[in-house]
């Protein structure tokens, strides 16, 4: 109890967003941070590092992005709730090891303060092209469940969501973030400990001899769960495995193995996506956005309203899995809808596809530098319904 | 020969409650010296009489990177070289479990190299067994980074001349505390080699010469399995405490087994408690 | 135990040498050989009939000259062989 109380600091407190992300993690139970450094997310780990040890945390700095992630989802067969923090030349090495931790279904947590890339990149510079790779990164068949904060308060509220949908799902969870949101410092209220609602991993409750480490629940897909060195003697595989975890190499295990893993993701999707609409019943023109770029949006959107321009937003919570009915669902009664990105267009396509020819899709390049300032999102605004 | 078939079914082969035996026969070719090293490993568990719901083995890729589905504790395969940092991360989530590394020589010491470097440079508290076979034998016989020189393999067609790393070598001098090394066929030394590394605490390491009967034997013409075994076994020069920088493998020539380091060092688990207690 | 101690030999009953039962489970060998080549006392040989996937199984042929040291179910790669003891030996003084 008292652990829980060192680790929740209720209250009102003046955070940054990675600070927030830390306070995220630790009153989310978080207690494995394994991490290599890279600018910018390095602000995280110091806030870890700074209140691992009221709560017996275990704080370690690997050799590599690669071998942070596989000491997380080591940690977490433990038991215990782990995630590691990177940025994008990180994010890419850790590409692997999303796919181990989607086919081992460990869950455990991995934020990616983007950067500007491609390759170094410009380090300080917020970037928001790393969208695509969250959702695509490891090679083969899978789901991934990727949220884009847009303030500290939501970087601390969806870190806690993070690790949430991680145990709930089993699967690895992304929080996609940037510099520029990480950097924000801002007010965040952080609950009461028992007002933080954390879904906790299933564990398995059968006999010990019966237990298979990928026998699942009809009803969500799911498989229990259960910690190394409780007597269950159990094995795992990155390989294609059947219920009992051995490796079996035909085409009919595959299929059984990784629809499974797909569609546990796709058929609860409606209950992962989140979203927030402004303005959107009587909008003419929608603007979708995500992350940092969001907090500009509103801006233009009050702007053009005041203007007499029917314009409303909808701010993406959760990248992936895509809130694709929404988006169907919006174009049936908009004209246009705008994308802004911090990049040169991914979910842009996303929404067009989603759109289904029903309105026309507009990709607007909000650079990094931009953000910050809605002039060029107003005026696309303006431009798009003077047609 | 009814009678043995009878006599069979009532009798219980005595490691079959240390190994998957449901999974049996392995994938190992015939002549491949990874089986004796888990059965080396299982006996030398049950020397130890360990607990083995607080053993958890943790494997790589690989030939021997599939031991782990076939020893009957809490096991892990996982990616190509990172089965160190993922044995890291369920040693440190839970310290009560020993947890112990077994793969071979290309998944340790070329894609997992850095892993091995540093998980000996913090002394985790890891047993890593190493089954050396000269060669990456489950894609297809390529050049290994201990391939001796001028070794034929399928990617080394005219020999190849890149040097070999010297294991024990590499495990001195990143820091772990027990360095042996044996082949194939010294098991009971072997065994209790592998007893002695599970007692210790701190990053030990016992490399295994195994022979390769199908890719390294096959492309340099070396007969079949029991001929390497032998060779091996006739070859190797038992000199413990041997310094390490002696220990390099050179293509058909003797090769030093024995323990050649055996020292104390603070673990990892150990200097965190220490560090933060004052 | 110290020297003086020791039983002495004479008038006690003649140790017996430790027996052995040799067990083979024939369709997990790959007749890779080790057995029957590191059998301290030729127990073995290289039968001539094949398993059920094509391989040679080692079969025993001088099981009276098993001494239980275990060292075949040690040294088979394939876990396909090993030795019970026949009988409880009294003295184990000799069972090297």
């Amino acid at each position: 109890m008292k652990e829980t109380n060192l680790a929740v600091l209720t209250g009102s407190h003046d955070l940054t967003g990675s600070q927030a992300c830390a306070e995220g993690g630790l009153s989310a139970g978080c207690r494995f941070l394994g991490y290599y450094p890279i600018f910018p997310s390095f602000d995280i780990v110091e806030r870890f590092a700074e209140r691992f040890s009221d709560v017996k945390g275990v704080l370690i700095q690997m050799e590599d992005e690669i071998s942070a992630l596989a000491a997380v989802l080591g940690a977490s067969w433990t038991g215990k709730k782990a995630m590691t923090v990177t940025s994008g030349p990180g994010f890419a090495q850790m590409a692997e090891h999303i796919g181990l931790g989607v086919m081992l279904e460990t869950p455990c947590v991995i934020v990616d303060v983007q950067r500007d890339g491609t390759s170094e990149g410009s380090p300080s510079a917020p970037g928001g092209g790393d969208i695509m790779m969250a959702r695509w990164g490891s090679h083969g068949d899978y789901e991934v469940i990727a949220l884009s904060p847009n303030s500290p308060q939501e970087m601390f509220d969806m870190t806690v969501k993070a690790f949430s949908l991680s145990e709930k799902y089993r699967t690895p969870v992304i929080l996609i973030t940037d510099t520029y949101v990480s950097n924000l410092n801002e007010a965040v209220h952080i609950p009461d400990a028992k007002d933080i609602q954390i879904h906790t991993r299933k564990y398995y409750k059968g006999k010990r001899e019966d237990y298979l480490p990928f026998q699942y629940d009809a009803k969500d897909l799911v498989p229990p769960m259960v910690d190394v060195g409780k007597g269950y003697r159990f094995h795992v595989t990155g390989l294609t495995h059947d219920e009992r975890g051995y490796p079996v190499m035909d085409e009919k295990c595959q299929e059984w193995n990784v629809h499974r893993l797909v569609q546990k993701i796709r058929i609860f999707a409606e209950d992962i996506v989140d979203f927030e609409e402004e303005q959107t019943d009587d909008a003419d023109v929608i603007v979708v956005s995500y992350g940092a770029v969001s907090r500009d949006v509103i801006h233009a959107v009050h702007q053009v309203r005041e203007e007499g321009i029917r314009a409303g937003s909808l701010r993406i919570k959760t990248i992936w899995p895509f809130p694709e009915k929404k988006i169907t669902q919006l174009a049936k009664k908009a004209t246009h809808l705008i994308v802004p990105e911090n990049n040169f267009g991914q979910i842009c396509l996303e929404v067009e596809r989603c759109a289904r020819g029903r309105a026309e899709t507009h990709y607007l390049y909000h650079a990094s530098s931009r953000i910050g300032q809605s002039d060029d999102i107003v005026k696309l605004i303006k431009k798009v319904m003077k047609k | 020969m009814e009678a043995i078939i009878t006599q069979q079914e009532a009798k219980r082969h005595p490691m079959d409650n240390l190994l998957r035996m449901d999974r049996m026969p392995h994938i190992w070719c015939p002549g491949c010296g990874i089986g004796n090293a888990v059965s080396a490993f299982a006996d030398a568990l049950d020397k130890l009489e360990y607990n083995l719901d607080k053993l958890c083995v943790v494997s790589g890729i690989g030939c021997t990177g599939r031991v782990a589905g076939y020893i009957k504790v809490d096991s892990f395969h996982t990616t190509h070289g990172r089965a160190i940092p993922f044995a890291t991360g369920i040693k440190l989530g839970n310290p009560d479990i020993k947890v112990v590394v077994i793969s071979g020589d290309g998944d340790l010491v070329s894609i997992g190299g850095n892993h091995f470097v540093h998980a000996a440079r913090r002394n985790i508290d890891l047993t890593v067994i190493c089954v050396n076979n000269f060669i990456y034998a489950m894609t297809g016989g390529q050049v290994a980074p201990t391939t001796p020189t001028p070794a034929y393999t399928t990617t080394s067609p005219f020999g190849n001349f890149e040097n070999p790393s010297n294991v024990p070598q590499l495990a001195e001098a990143a820091g772990a505390v027990y360095v042996a090394r044996w082949t194939a066929l010294h098991m009971r030394r072997l065994t209790y080699s592998i007893v002695d590394a599970l007692k210790k605490p701190g990053f030990s390491v016992v490399e295994v010469i195994s022979p390769c009967a199908m890719y390294y034997s096959r492309i340099n013409k070396l007969g079949d399995g029991l001929d390497m075994m032998k060779f091996y076994y006739d070859h190797s020069i038992i000199k413990h405490g041997e310094p390490t920088d002696h220990l390099e493998i050179d293509y058909q020539k003797e090769i030093i087994v024995g323990k050649f380091v055996d020292r104390e060092r603070p673990t990892y688990s150990e200097s965190m408690g220490k560090w933060f207690e004052d | 135990m110290r020297v003086r101690e020791r039983i002495k030999p004479f008038g006690s009953e003649k140790p017996q040498p430790v027996k052995g039962e040799l067990i083979i489970i024939e369709d997990r060998c790959k007749g890779c050989g080790f057995c029957v080549e590191y059998c301290p006392n030729d127990v073995l040989i290289v039968s001539d009939k094949f398993n059920s996937k094509g391989y040679h199984p080692p079969e025993v042929v001088h099981e009276e000259n098993c001494r239980y040291c275990g060292f075949c179910q040690l040294v088979c790669p394939d876990f396909a062989i090993f030795s019970i003891e026949e009988k409880a030996v009294e003295s184990k003084s000799n069972t090297a």
